[in-house]
């Protein structure tokens, strides 16, 4: 897809794109309703589901008990039964209560009874970081959920891909995981007033270039972007993409701009062993004749410390996907003066939590 | 309730009907089972016809039962098409879900049916969520949520009950307890025998019957569910049943010594097919076996014939 042009152009955080999106769907579709722990309360799970209850009452937007699993179930019965629930995490750690009901029936559905049910649901969840969210608060879970056959996974990091994926999310007849990195709540774009849809399944060149193909995944399409300036101070040109939907994966995108570049680094939030990287390494490799350089980056494998000091280091960065960067190029004699580099991190910064 | 004063005998064949349906078609499945037409595993219902029949017959044709992997009985009694389900088993195209179900996962959702899992408690919310629909549309209808006792000790039935009760949704849970997690008595696993006691507490009506008796179950459902339809509240039932045969599979198991026999040969004796039988008389039950037979023969007829599921089946329905 190419960048979207406005003739409005307004800008949004990604919170509030992840709101507006909500209401137009639930004031187009009276079967949409939203539910989850605390999605009614004052802080309005970071200002995401802000204004709704005032909106549309309390029979549509209403909070549970803190059942997960079976809250997941309902979510599924509902949808069943021809309504378009959108149940929400506000950590994505809390899903594992819910993986027996979303991979037994959510995902197996349509399948098992061969068609004559469908399971439009979205489950929007939030990935944590920073300020100590440690091992359980911190966890991107989206390749189990790729693994699974029934499953839809997203995961925008712009306000506008944000609004308009959820709206498609909703729209769409299967199980969606939406997912939303806490670290690009605060971020904003343009984006569009009225409806629109940005269809799951493909993804965007957020900035295109020549020497090697960037693929970020959420918050590390952030870091990809700012890791390419930092190579454009040194003469080389990276392009970098948004896959946007992990599965289905917008593989031809992809493809095509390896194809160009000659150059693949992956950059994942999540861990390496069977995930997403290796996902999308393989699926460009089983598609091109010639061979291409190529690597991939993303948590340590580790699980995640509380402490900022191993935190820091536990992610990748736009110092280190850089610095991977030249790697794969074999451009190792290449030295980045670091001194006169600026490095951005003004979201993982300012978060002090607690949510 | 005394069964010679209380019932009239268009219930009493209508209810011997059924259940002998049910019994008959799942002997039916022991007969083939050895050719391995079926080539999956079956949870038989044998014993336990009473508690499907005496609920379902009182269900409206748009209300919905949820069930569990042992659900040929309320399958069969909540109207679910004979011939589809007898093709599901075999593995054919013609089967409820072309094949691709089979005994632990039986649907027909036209018929109110909602699909079944193989994983023990994990319908009931899903059940729950249907439920909450028709409370938000204001309807009257009703779903059942079916499950043995073994379900009750999973987290997510705790759960369920919690929100069923705060949103006051109209569901009937009917707790078939057989007293068998497999081979796992009830003794072994629950510190205290009172399910009803413990389910109150969450803010729910409930319902204890412990006779196995059909026409009491079909009389106290009857009861349950107009409270339902009117209140908008969900209703508890625990009914006791028995299970003949073993957890999973078609054989007697009783050499296994991990029944109590006297309990066994209760449930023997109180066996409801040949408690009506007796009342319907000889003439009645021959003509009624006799009906019952040919519809078992014509869905078997219909799953031989039936063509086994193309190739390109396999990855049809993946994604809706």
């Amino acid at each position: 897809m190419s960048t979207p042009s406005v003739p409005n152009e307004r800008l949004l955080k990604f919170t509030d794109a992840i709101a507006e999106a909500t209401a137009q769907e639930m004031s187009r579709d009276e079967k949409v309703f939203l539910f989850g722990l605390d999605v009614d309360d004052h802080i309005a799970i970071q200002g995401t589901t802000a204004g709704l209850l005032e909106k549309f009452g309390a029979k549509r937007v209403f909070g549970t008990p803190l059942s997960e699993d079976a809250m997941t179930g309902v979510a599924i019965g509902a949808a069943m039964a021809g309504y378009r629930p959108i149940h929400v995490h506000i950590r994505m750690d809390f899903m594992l209560l819910c993986m027996n009901q979303l991979i037994n029936m959510a995902a197996k559905s349509h399948y098992v009874y061969n068609g004559e049910i469908k399971v439009p649901l979205v489950i929007r969840t939030m990935i944590g970081r920073s300020w100590g969210q440690g091992a359980q608060h911190s966890q991107a879970l989206h390749s189990m959920f790729m693994h699974v056959p029934g499953l839809k996974v997203v995961a925008p990091s712009t306000a506008y891909d944000a609004k308009g994926t959820l709206a498609a999310a909703i729209r769409d007849d299967n199980p969606v995981i939406f997912m939303e990195h806490r670290m690009v709540c605060g971020l904003e774009s343009i984006v569009p007033e009225g409806e629109y849809i940005v269809p799951l399944g493909k993804g965007r060149v957020m900035r295109k270039g020549a020497d090697i193909t960037i693929v970020g995944i959420s918050h590390m399409v952030v870091e990809s972007l700012r890791a390419a300036d930092i190579l454009a101070q040194s003469g080389i040109s990276a392009e970098v993409i948004d896959p946007i939907t992990l599965r289905p994966l917008d593989i031809d995108l992809i493809v095509e701009s390896v194809k160009k570049t000659g150059n693949l680094l992956v950059v994942d939030n999540g861990w390496l062993n069977c995930g997403a990287s290796a996902e999308i390494i393989t699926q460009v490799m089983e598609r091109i004749d010639s061979p291409i350089k190529f690597a991939r980056m993303g948590y340590a494998d580790s699980t995640c410390p509380t402490t900022r000091k191993l935190e820091d280091i536990f992610y990748p960065s736009s110092k280190t996907i850089a610095q991977k960067t030249l790697k794969v190029l074999g451009k190792n004699d290449m030295k980045i003066d670091w001194e006169k580099v600026e490095i951005h991190r003004a979201e993982i910064e300012a978060f002090k939590g607690p949510f | 309730m005394s069964l010679a004063t209380s019932q009239n005998m268009e219930l009493t064949e209508n209810l011997f009907k059924q259940m002998l349906l049910i019994r008959r078609f799942e002997e039916k499945i022991c007969e083939v089972y050895n050719t391995d037409v079926v080539k999956s595993p079956v949870h038989l219902s044998i014993g336990q016809e009473a508690v499907a029949v005496g609920v379902c017959d009182n269900l409206r044709g748009d209300d919905f039962v949820s069930n569990t992997y042992r659900c040929h009985a309320t399958h069969i009694a909540k109207g679910g098409d004979l011939n589809k389900m007898m093709a599901e088993l075999y593995g054919k195209s013609g089967g409820c879900a072309g094949g691709k179900a089979g005994s632990m996962h039986l649907a027909e959702f036209e018929k109110g049916i909602l699909g079944a899992s193989a994983v023990v408690a994990t319908t009931i919310p899903v059940a729950a969520g249907w439920a909450l629909t028709l409370k938000m549309q204001e309807s009257k209808q009703v779903v059942t949520s079916f499950f043995g006792d073994g379900a009750t000790e999973e987290g997510v039935f705790s759960e369920t009950i919690n929100f069923a009760a705060l949103h006051k949704l109209p569901i009937l849970f009917v707790c078939e307890n057989n007293r068998l997690a497999i081979h796992n008595p009830l003794e072994r696993r629950w510190a205290n025998s009172d399910i009803c006691e413990r389910i109150k507490t969450y803010g729910i009506e409930t319902c204890k019957i412990e006779s196995g008796d059909v026409f009491e179950i079909h009389q106290a459902t009857n009861e349950a569910l107009q409270k339902i339809r009117e209140g908008n509240a969900p209703i508890f039932m625990e009914i006791a049943t028995y299970r003949y045969k073993q957890h999973v599979g078609i054989a007697e198991d009783l050499h296994e010594d991990y029944r109590d026999m006297a309990e066994y040969q209760k449930w023997k004796d109180n066996d409801q097919i040949d408690k009506l039988a007796k009342i319907l008389g000889d003439e009645k039950t021959a003509q009624i076996e006799k009906d019952v037979k040919s519809q078992i023969e014509e869905a078997v007829k219909f799953a031989e014939n039936s063509p086994f599921p193309e190739d390109e089946e396999l990855l049809t329905h993946v994604y809706a």
